[in-house]
């Protein structure tokens, strides 16, 4: 049987089968169940300064087909209360990663110092919520501000640091080359697309926000790419994310570059138990391919890819001669 | 995806309650619920108070601002629906007693419509602070159940909780094999235990703020559960097994608050 174990920035995972922030994430007993079901690792929801209830519904509206559209306004208990919950999941065992997410680079240090402090494994900063005013894309999309975010955050911390970068984006390269330099140990990618729904009978957006984020199979081929870009310009590991919902789809994330993977929207679509499910497979299938370690498979499909010319002649083209 | 239904009655049930009927053919079970949008307001969840053929229903209760709010929607106004969601009472019991506080009775009356169609027996205790707000009496009646009624003021029936005449009806031995209840969880919680002292299997539909309604987003977290899948049905030991039954719900942000 393949081992799935791998090491992330120096975290032990069991597998690479990681819960997504925001989902299953407000309650101990949650993040507890989903660590039950056979994730990886468990990412808390994005933990801000003081409570926020989050935008009034409709704050989700499932699309056909493949895609999920949510603008939940970053609603969480505040730094204050939700400590009480990662207690309880700690003493579950869960191996945990704490999101946070900020409207300035001392915010985000002062939240990374306490959410550190209640013995998670990991930070992620949720540089990337399409869709809340002053946070997230906002501040997650000029690599200037993610870079003052990261060295702000790894200053206060000692624990491993993931920037969680936004698609929404001209160049993620850089994006996580700024996180890289200063000082962050991991890039995930990829957050929600920022996208919306009109409902045509009755001529109005259908979110209460408007606009939103697009999660799900419908995007799972733009965190790909976001993948293969950002492995290709950094050197610290990437976490992909979008889309997730087979060992194959897991597979890909792999070969374009990915140490591990995130896994959302597909708890709602299959249930919990996407985990295990999805963890047997791969075992199976990195068997079928006779790989020992998953490990092996990372970044395997950019070896010996080159991109081809668009422009120089081929053989062909040019003048046509099939007159008589 | 939701879809878009209009009003096509506007059904004013007491005071404080008011019935939508709307056609939508998409199947749904008793004790199901559906995410209702009322565009340019607020999305809620609610359970089905009509679930048979294509013309359902659901009843709202002014409680908060929003529900008050939505309640004055003209017939005819269009809203979106998702859903049903949610899993359902299981229609098996022979001999029913629901136990209904305030509009719970909603989410019981069409599985007990239903269980009278197929000739079990329904006893239903039915509980409200005064007689114009008891809800659905004549629509169980009507179904052939026998009714028993509770007011906190004494201007209907017995004068006091429901769960007094829930406890003198569970009293007959043998008389029941199961009892639904929905209402304040204060009351479910005293009904789940009585149902116990008497060894009758009993089943609660209980209420979570609900965002995504599809197990994703945690907003419905009951200890291990997630109300808009794993209920928002649940067997009443299994209610009585979690610290936050009947003391604590979550709020928006996700912070414990008493219920
Ligand atoms: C599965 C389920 C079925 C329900 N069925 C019915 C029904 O058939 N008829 C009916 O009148 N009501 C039903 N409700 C309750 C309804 O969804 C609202 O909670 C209620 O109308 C109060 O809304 P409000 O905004 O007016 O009150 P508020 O003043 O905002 O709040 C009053 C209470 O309702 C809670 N609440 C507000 N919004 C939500 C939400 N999105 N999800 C859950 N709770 C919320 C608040 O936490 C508070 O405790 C159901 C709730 C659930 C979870
Ligand atoms: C309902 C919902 C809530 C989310 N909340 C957060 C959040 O709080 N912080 C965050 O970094 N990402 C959040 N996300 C984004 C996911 O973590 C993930 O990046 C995205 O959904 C793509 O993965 P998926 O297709 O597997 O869902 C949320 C996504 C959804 C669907
Ligand atoms: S309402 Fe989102 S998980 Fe139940």
């Amino acid at each position: 049987m393949a081992d799935l174990a791998v090491d992330l920035a120096g975290l032990s995972l069991r597998n690479p089968l990681i819960l997504a922030s925001g989902i299953w994430g407000e309650s101990g007993d949650s993040l507890s169940g989903a660590w039950d079901a056979g994730a990886g690792a468990v990412i808390t929801k994005s933990i801000g300064s003081v409570a926020r209830p989050g935008y009034p519904n409709p704050t989700v509206e499932p699309l056909d087909p493949g895609g999920m559209l949510n603008a939940m306004g970053l609603p969480n208990p505040g730094i204050d209360e939700y400590p009480a919950e990662i207690a309880r999941a700690r003493e579950h065992g869960v191996l945990l990663i704490g999101s946070v997410f900020g409207g300035t680079p001392e915010e985000f240090g002062e939240l990374a110092g306490r959410m550190a402090a209640t013995g998670v494994a990991a930070l992620e900063l949720n540089l990337s919520c399409p869709h809340a005013e002053g946070y997230g894309t906002e501040i997650g999309s000029d690599p200037e501000d993610v870079a003052a975010v990261v060295r702000a955050v790894v200053r206060q911390v000692r624990i491993p640091v993931f920037a969680k970068i936004t698609p929404n984006a001209a160049d993620l390269p850089a994006l996580a080359r700024a996180a890289e330099k200063a000082g962050a140990h991991g890039i995930s990618a990829i957050n929600t697309v920022r996208a919306m729904a009109i409902d045509p009978e009755l001529e109005r957006p259908v979110l209460a926000h408007g606009l939103g984020g697009l999660s799900g199979p419908a995007i799972k081929a733009i965190g790909v790419a976001a993948v293969w870009q950002i492995a290709e310009a950094v050197r610290i590991p990437v976490v992909g994310v979008g889309g997730i919902r087979s060992a194959t789809d897991v597979i890909e994330y792999l070969l374009a570059g990915a140490t591990a993977v995130e896994i959302g929207t597909a708890v709602a679509t299959d249930g919990i138990g996407i985990f295990g499910r999805i963890a047997a497979d791969l075992a199976r299938a990195l068997d079928d391919r006779g790989v020992r370690r998953v490990g092996e498979i990372v970044g395997r499909a950019r070896r010996g890819f080159a991109v081809p010319s668009a422009e120089a002649p081929t053989p062909g083209r040019g003048a046509i001669s099939r007159s008589p | 995806m939701h879809r878009i239904v209009a009003i096509d009655r506007r059904v004013p049930e007491t005071p404080s309650t008011v019935t939508w009927r709307f056609r939508d053919p998409t199947p749904a079970a008793p004790g199901q619920f559906v995410m209702v949008w009322v565009p340019g307001d607020d999305e809620l969840p609610m359970s089905l108070s009509y679930t048979d053929g294509e013309t359902k229903g659901v009843t709202v209760k002014a409680m908060g601002a929003t529900s008050r709010r939505i309640q004055e929607i003209p017939p005819g106004t269009r809203i979106g629906i998702r859903g049903p969601y949610g899993n359902r009472f299981a229609l098996t019991p022979r001999r029913l007693l629901i136990v209904g506080g305030g509009s719970g009775t909603a989410v019981l009356a069409p599985g007990a419509e239903a269980l009278r169609r197929d000739g079990a027996e329904v006893v239903g205790a039915l509980g409200a602070t005064t007689a114009a707000e008891m809800l659905f009496a004549e629509r169980l009646r009507s179904a052939g159940a026998r009714i028993e009624l509770a007011t906190d003021d004494g201007s209907l029936g017995h004068a006091g909780y429901v769960t007094e005449v829930a406890d003198r009806l569970l009293g007959e031995p043998g008389r029941f094999d199961a009892v639904w209840t929905c209402g304040p969880e204060v009351m479910m919680r005293k009904v789940a235990l009585a149902a116990r002292a008497r060894g009758v299997p009993a089943f609660g539909s209980v209420e979570r703020q609900m965002k995504c309604a599809l197990g994703m987003c945690d907003a419905c977290a009951l200890g291990p559960y997630h109300v808009c899948v794993d209920g928002p049905v649940f067997p009443a030991e299994t209610l009585l097994g979690l610290s936050e039954f009947g003391r604590s719900k979550r709020d928006p942000s996700g912070r414990l608050v008493p219920v």
